[in-house]
């Protein structure tokens, strides 16, 4: 299994989709017999998990965004992430 | 006036019986005994009705599904039509019809992902089972889903006739690409209820296939997701079966009935009513057959003062129908059900005499 750090430049899976769920007004992850519903800071950051961004980047542009302490946000995000990728929604 | 009437909820997911017709026979088929002809079969511009029709109430996923869903001509048409209303699509398929063709068009309707059944690890058992040589052609066409880049699911359907291989059945997973397997147990219904004592397991092989599914689980953890469903009638409390009757959960029959699960079709006296009569929406929301069993407004004792009623909702209302006799009755799968004992010994007791006879599931014309 993958351990997640902040030089991992994750994504989501190809069979996961993330989609505004506008009949309920939230974010869902989408994937086969599962719909995750994350919290508007989980889906802001699934948005940000493009294969490209490395999580330091996602981090640093979250500390400036909400000035908050970036060792606390580094700590959630990539338990956050990691938590995605054990159940096999990242790639 | 009911006031406890549960809040109706949108499903979240929906599953279309594209057909009933398929090549595979298997012994525990989830479709009702009595199969839908192929002449009450939704037209593809029905079928596309429905699928709008499900996108704008809210419906986030559709799963594709039979029978043998690529019997049907139209199906790679009513994928991309999905696809473009914005749903999660998912072909649940036994794979045999899968060429290279179809797989390169489906993925490029937009097709999300895709779910081959096995019915064992290696042809001779699988096809004994299935009732059909397809294995070599189920393995042939899950390579084509990985070069199409979708994601695959096997689904593992377990009894006692396989479950002695479910260690190579994982590792075969594996090998066809798979991200995700299903070890799901026969739930016994219908077809498989028919074929309950060639099939249900003893006590000491379920406890063994669920240390395989344990042991599995943390090898593989991140690179093999494992879904696990036990037999009913080795449980101690029932499932919430389908997340509650006509809660989260629509299916749709061939012929468009609108059903909270495969099996309520075998619950006499209940009529359930069609696309073809009216929408979605309002069937949904006032079909008598669907508000029957909704949220714990109906239940009777032991159900009705126990403190895990929201927690099950009281189980299957199907089960209980088989069992009991009655749909408004306790899931024998319970503890507290007074049939419970009963069906636990029933079971170990079929299990034990080992008959292997199999009573196929045939469509007309099917020999």
């Amino acid at each position: 299994m993958t351990s997640l750090s902040e030089t991992s430049c994750p994504a989501l899976a190809p069979h996961v989709v993330l989609k505004r769920d506008e009949a309920r007004s939230r974010w869902v992850i989408l994937a086969p017999e599962r719909v995750l519903v994350p919290d508007e800071t989980a889906a802001e950051v699934v948005r940000m998990t493009d294969g490209k961004a490395t999580i330091a980047e996602i981090v640093d542009r979250l500390a400036e965004k909400y000035a908050a302490p970036r060792d606390e946000i580094a700590g959630d995000v990539i338990e956050m992430l990691q938590d995605l990728a054990d159940q096999g929604y990242l790639k | 006036m009911n006031h406890v009437q549960a809040a109706i909820e949108i499903p979240l997911a929906a599953m279309g019986e594209m057909t009933h017709r398929c090549p595979l026979q298997c012994p525990y088929c989830s479709n009702p005994v009595e199969l839908a002809k192929a002449s009450d079969e939704l037209a593809t511009f029905e079928w596309k009705r429905v699928l709008d029709e499900l996108a704008s109430l809210g419906v986030l996923q559709f799963h594709f599904s039979g029978g043998e869903p690529l019997v049907r001509k139209d199906i790679v048409d009513l994928v991309a039509h999905a696809a473009k209303a914005g749903l999660y699509t998912n072909l649940i398929t036994s794979a045999v019809l899968l060429d290279d063709a179809k797989m390169t068009a489906l993925a490029e309707a937009g097709l999300n992902h895709v779910q081959i059944s096995i019915q064992g690890a290696e042809a001779e058992t699988a096809d004994r089972i299935a009732g059909f040589p397809g294995h070599e052609k189920k393995l042939a066409a899950a390579r084509l889903v990985r070069a199409a880049g979708i994601p695959l699911t096997v689904n593992a359907v377990m009894h006692r006739q396989n479950l002695g291989q479910l260690s190579d059945i994982v590792a075969l997973s594996l090998d066809m690409g798979a991200a995700r397997l299903e070890v799901a147990h026969v739930q016994y219904y219908g077809w498989a209820l028919k074929n309950r004592a060639a099939l249900i397991p003893t006590p000491e092989q379920l406890d063994e296939a669920t240390g395989i599914v344990d042991e599995a689980r943390i090898r593989l953890k991140g690179r093999l997701v494992i879904d696990y469903v036990i037999p009913d009638y080795y449980a101690e409390t029932p499932k919430k079966c389908m997340g509650g009757w006509a809660q989260s959960f629509l299916i749709l029959s061939p012929s468009g009935k609108v059903l909270p699960c495969h099996a309520a079709e075998s619950l006499t006296g209940l009529s359930f009513d069609s696309v073809r009569d009216g929408s979605i929406e309002e069937i949904w929301r006032d079909s008598p057959a669907l508000n029957l069993y909704r949220g714990t407004g109906w239940m009777a004792e032991p159900c009705r003062s126990c403190e895990f009623r929201e927690i099950d909702l009281g189980g299957c209302r199907c089960q209980a129908f088989a069992l009991a006799g009655d749909a408004s009755a306790t899931d024998p799968a319970c503890g507290r059900s007074p049939l419970h004992r009963g069906i636990f010994s029933l079971a170990v007791a079929e299990a034990s005499e080992d008959r292997r006879t199999l009573v196929y599931r045939r469509y007309a014309g099917q020999s």
